[in-house]
């Protein structure tokens, strides 16, 4: 299969102190997306999965390293990646369908055609019907629709998602995906998807990326050979997850020293023995 | 049965009509002098008069709000194309705001009355000073508020027009403009405002062609009219009142998708 993404050994300080040092939060990060294929990035929450994104996207540039795509160098945003992110971005001052034919209006497509274009993927998403709402009247699940009915019109070779589900309910957020595989089945767009849910990477993608904690390297990397539609409680998924989280568990007691944050233990504290499994903790 | 819009409006009109009942009373009894306030009924009369015979005879009232109307909006029309542009490039654009900023915050609290001897200077007494004074009384809140406005702006917004190919042009007018646009219609709320507010006390200095309302009230001041000061005054009001109503229709319009 050909490789449509790569990601080579981005670096990136977050640049607060004043002697230039900062903290690092991305350790050199390399991998690869092969084309049409859906790679989910999943890692502990604040380890910079967004960082990454930006970078991809070409919102922010990397300290060191690279990413390409095709034969491109990523070095600011281009039309090529779409980016999606978890809070909505529709102009709320237009409405549904001239917010999808925002990117065609921007490539000077002739209105009649760009309509038709963006009606199609309004109907893609399922989202037919609901042209001239505008955002506020519209739910968040809807919105999203939106979003992915807006970045794929341009018809970009990657699209990268920011945890785009993670502000909806379990119901919708099931849904959406299975609208989001159901599309990419049609345009064979390569996807990035962040996410700090091991459900949703374990169902969406074909490869999960799992990040290690700060600073942010790959930790591993597992291919998902399970044929769609995927059974989302199947012993394949089941067996998938519990490695991907014991795998999580094991970088959240990771970091903890290296943030330098002693938790003082609270005699009968339960909650925090909870968060931190004694044995294990102490095993280290 | 009265609808609820039809009640509302009337509730409004109660109090106004019991003070100018009130005045007339007062008045009447003797307890305010005439000649400082004129009651309700003279001002009636003094506007008639006004509409009528025209003051001075033969400039009639109607004259006279159409040339202060024309240089309100003149004076509005000028700081709309001047501030909003420069308000979304100050808006998008850190370095310009910090290179503009100390100009705007030195010029913005100066009145525009203080104005006057300069205007008068460089433009002679007439419409163009007038026009000139609205023009900068106008300038600063629609500048001001643009630049909030594009400030509120969220980034992801800006970003996702950007990836989405947005040139600069699309992005200043299909997202900036927009994005700012409650922002600026607050400000033109208030420049109206204070436009309508630079225009009589310029029109007082004097203007060329005999029309106006200020130069209507300075008039009626000569010739000891207090009546027709009052309804001068009132018609300021009324059209203030009016204009006002007309840009908040406009914003409910405009901003419907809010």
């Amino acid at each position: 299969m050909s490789v449509d993404l790569r990601v080579e050994g981005v670096e990136k300080r977050f640049h607060g102190a004043a002697d230039g040092t900062g903290r690092v939060i991305l350790g050199g990060v390399s991998f690869a997306a092969p084309a049409g294929g859906i790679v989910c990035v999943l890692g502990p929450s604040g380890c910079g999965k967004t960082t990454l994104l930006r970078i991809i996207a070409g919102l922010e540039t990397p300290d060191r390293g690279r990413v390409a795509v095709g034969d491109r160098l990523v070095n600011g945003p281009m039309r090529e990646i779409g980016y999606i992110t978890q809070e909505t971005t529709l102009l709320p001052w237009r409405t549904v369908l001239s917010n999808v034919e925002l990117g065609l209006e921007f490539a000077g497509v002739p209105p009649e055609q760009r309509r038709a274009t963006a009606r199609r993927h309004l109907e893609f998403v399922e989202l037919a019907g609901f042209d001239d709402y505008h955002p506020k009247q519209i739910s968040g699940g809807m919105k999203q629709k939106v979003a992915l009915a807006r970045s794929l019109a341009v018809e970009p070779r990657v699209l990268l998602l920011d945890e785009p589900f993670a502000a909806l309910d379990a119901q919708t957020r099931n849904a959406l995906q299975e609208v989001l595989l159901h599309v990419l089945e049609r345009t064979r767009t390569t996807v990035v998807f962040v996410t700090h849910n091991v459900d949703e990477a374990v169902f969406l993608g074909d490869i999960v990326v799992c990040m290690t904690a700060q600073p942010t390297r790959v930790g591993t990397s597992v291919e998902v050979r399970v044929p769609r539609p995927r059974d989302r409680t199947g012993p394949e998924l089941n067996a998938l997850r519990k490695e991907l989280l014991a795998f999580l568990t094991e970088q959240r007691l990771a970091s903890r020293p290296a943030r330098g944050e002693p938790e003082p233990q609270l005699p009968g504290s339960a909650v925090a023995s909870a968060e931190k499994p004694p044995e294990k903790a102490r095993a280290r | 049965m009265v609808s609820r819009r039809r009640w509302h409006f009337l509730l409004q009109l109660a109090p106004l009509v019991a003070v100018a009942l009130l005045w007339e009373a007062l008045s009447a009894a003797g307890i305010v002098p005439e000649n400082r306030l004129p009651p309700p009924t003279h001002v009636l009369g003094g506007f008639a008069e006004l509409v009528t015979r025209g003051l001075p005879p033969g400039s009639h009232l109607l004259g006279h709000c159409a040339a202060s109307l024309r240089r309100v909006l003149a004076g509005v029309a000028a700081a709309l194309v001047v501030g909003i542009p420069l308000g979304l490039l100050m808006g998008r654009s850190t370095r310009l705001r910090t290179l503009v900023n100390p100009f705007v915050e030195i010029l913005r609290p100066i009145p525009p009355l203080a104005w006057v001897p300069l205007a008068i200077l460089w433009l002679g007494i007439g419409d163009s000073s007038a026009v000139f004074l609205i023009f900068l009384g106008a300038f600063f809140p629609i500048l001001l508020n643009t630049v909030a406005g594009v400030l509120s702006i969220e980034r992801g917004l800006v970003e996702a027009a950007v990836i989405l190919g947005a040139s600069k042009r699309d992005l200043f007018v299909k997202v900036l403009a927009p994005g700012a646009l409650p922002a600026t219609i607050t400000g033109v709320r208030i420049a109206v405002g204070v436009g309508w507010m630079t225009l009589v006390a310029a029109e007082f200095t004097g203007v060329k062609s005999g029309y106006g309302l200020g130069y209507m009230i300075m008039t009626a001041r000569d010739i000891q009219r207090a009546d027709q000061i009052v309804a001068g005054m009132l018609v300021i009001g009324l059209i203030g009142f009016a204009m006002d109503a007309l840009i908040r229709a406009a914003e409910r319009r405009l901003l419907r998708w809010r």
